[in-house]
């Protein structure tokens, strides 16, 4: 059974660069352990020790969000398509810099651009602590 | 019509509006399903969020956080600085938006005429810049105030107090409420009040999902989910692509002549989708969806016109919801 499965930039070291890649199983659980048999690690990227999904990863089953559809037990069929993503608000720029203000380190650190110019930077500026301007 | 003292008291009390040509056709004698548009452009800035952007305003006038001549600092470039900017004009503040230099032209023009003083953050030197640059004016101000919409209570509190009571009074037969998920104040607000309201309500969200770009994170322990967000709030959430977004927004000016930004467009689909499945499964629907801004502001992207898959390419890597 062939289940598309998309893969985040953030991720894609685990894939050797692929953006797509296939997979199979009756279930989100099935599919990410047999992902994590050709993709060694992936699946502990995705899912936390206690066996939930990581709170900030997104799971789309043919763009439904899986967390609402049985989250790792979510049923799969040939042909889904299953898209992994990072969790980003809306109006990124503005949480990350208000994030940064109000203290929220890891959200600071996830600053994402408003253009490809400030997006190609991401990654490769220093990411000051944002703690030290909570107040 | 109504007659309001000022612009301030005129937010809120929305139309909402039939869709009759996108509402999908059911077979002979199947139970209707129809779709209803909430038009928030028509509110005093022309979008939903100068419903919570008033309220966060007067929560902090209430509890003495802001006084009269006081600076809101909002790190903002979208739909809610523009909000704060005539807010605060109006009330007597001082609003200081710090943005990145390369925003579009219609934004920095916005806030400028409601008044508001822009600090950008060099391009060049990315986000980190930015977010940086934020960083230091809050510590060279530790008196100015910031409101913070995506963990202020008062923004959820917005919607539960004025959008959910105003779509049950004016679809007391609503099914199904569909809105976008950004700071989630929108969906927590409204769908708390529908959920106590209406039996087997449906909240559903539609979330842009946009170009890789904008996914560049470091690591997956870097992502952000909103303070507000509640997903027991929530019964479906659905992650809509730039090309659907941008077809749906064309959709629904050419077919129900309602001329929406792309956000309403990804909310659309959703709602499209829901109502779909209510024909298949020979139910009754009412799917109120929310129409967030116009598309005057969007216009420049250039998206409205040529094929979809230029229009994708034209808001590749720009957050367009």
């Amino acid at each position: 059974m062939a289940i598309e499965v998309r893969i985040p930039t953030i991720l894609r070291s685990y894939t050797g660069g692929a953006k797509v890649v296939e997979g199979s199983g009756d279930s989100i659980n099935d599919l990410l352990s047999d992902l994590d048999g050709k993709y060694s690690g992936l699946r502990g990227r995705l899912v936390t020790e206690q066996g939930a999904l990581h709170r900030f990863v997104n799971v789309y089953v043919n763009d439904e969000d899986v967390r609402f559809l049985g989250a790792l037990d979510a049923k799969l069929s040939d042909g889904d398509t299953v898209t992994i993503l990072p969790a980003v608000a809306g109006g990124a720029f503005g949480f990350a810099a208000a994030a940064a203000i109000i203290g929220h380190g890891a959200a600071a650190a996830a600053v994402v651009g408003h253009s490809a110019a400030a997006s190609a930077m991401i990654g490769h500026g220093t990411s000051a602590p944002a703690s030290s301007a909570a107040r | 019509m109504t007659r309001y003292e000022s612009l301030l008291d005129a937010c809120g009390g929305t139309p909402l509006v039939g869709l009759p040509r996108l509402s999908p056709t059911v077979p002979a004698g199947a139970p209707p399903v129809r779709l209803w548009a909430k038009l928030e452009d028509r509110n005093p800035t022309g979008s939903i969020k100068d419903r919570p952007a008033m309220f966060m305003v007067r929560e902090a006038e209430r509890a003495g956080r802001l006084r009269p001549g006081d600076t809101i600092l909002e790190p903002t470039s979208g739909n809610t600085g523009i909000s704060l900017a005539m807010v605060a004009k109006l009330r007597g503040y001082r609003l200081v938006c710090v943005m990145p230099e390369n925003v579009s032209a219609e934004r920095v023009q916005l806030l400028r005429m409601y008044g508001a003083e822009i600090i950008f953050s060099p391009a060049a030197g990315g986000s980190n810049q930015a977010v940086a640059t934020a960083k230091q004016i809050a510590a060279e101000h530790p008196d100015w105030v910031m409101l913070y919409q995506y963990g202020n209570a008062g923004n959820a509190q917005a919607h539960y107090e004025t959008t959910g009571p105003e779509l049950l009074h004016d679809l007391p037969t609503i099914t199904h409420f569909v809105a976008g998920l950004g700071t989630t104040g929108t969906l927590m607000g409204t769908g708390r009040y529908l959920r106590e309201k209406v039996d087997e309500i449906e909240i559903v969200a539609a979330e842009p999902r946009y170009g890789e770009l904008v996914y560049g994170l470091r690591n997956i322990d870097e992502g952000y989910v909103p303070e507000l967000y509640d997903a027991s709030v929530l019964t479906r959430r659905f992650s809509v692509g730039t090309r659907d977004a941008v077809l749906r927004t064309r959709q629904l000016v050419e077919v129900e002549g309602i001329f929406a930004g792309f956000s309403t467009g990804a909310i659309l689909h959703a709602a499209l989708a829901v109502a779909h499945e209510a024909v298949k499964a020979g139910r009754r629907a009412d799917v109120a969806f929310v129409v967030a801004d116009g598309g005057w502001k969007y216009l420049s992207t250039g998206a409205y016109g040529g094929t979809l898959a230029d229009a994708e390419d034209a808001l590749d890597g720009q957050l367009w919801a």
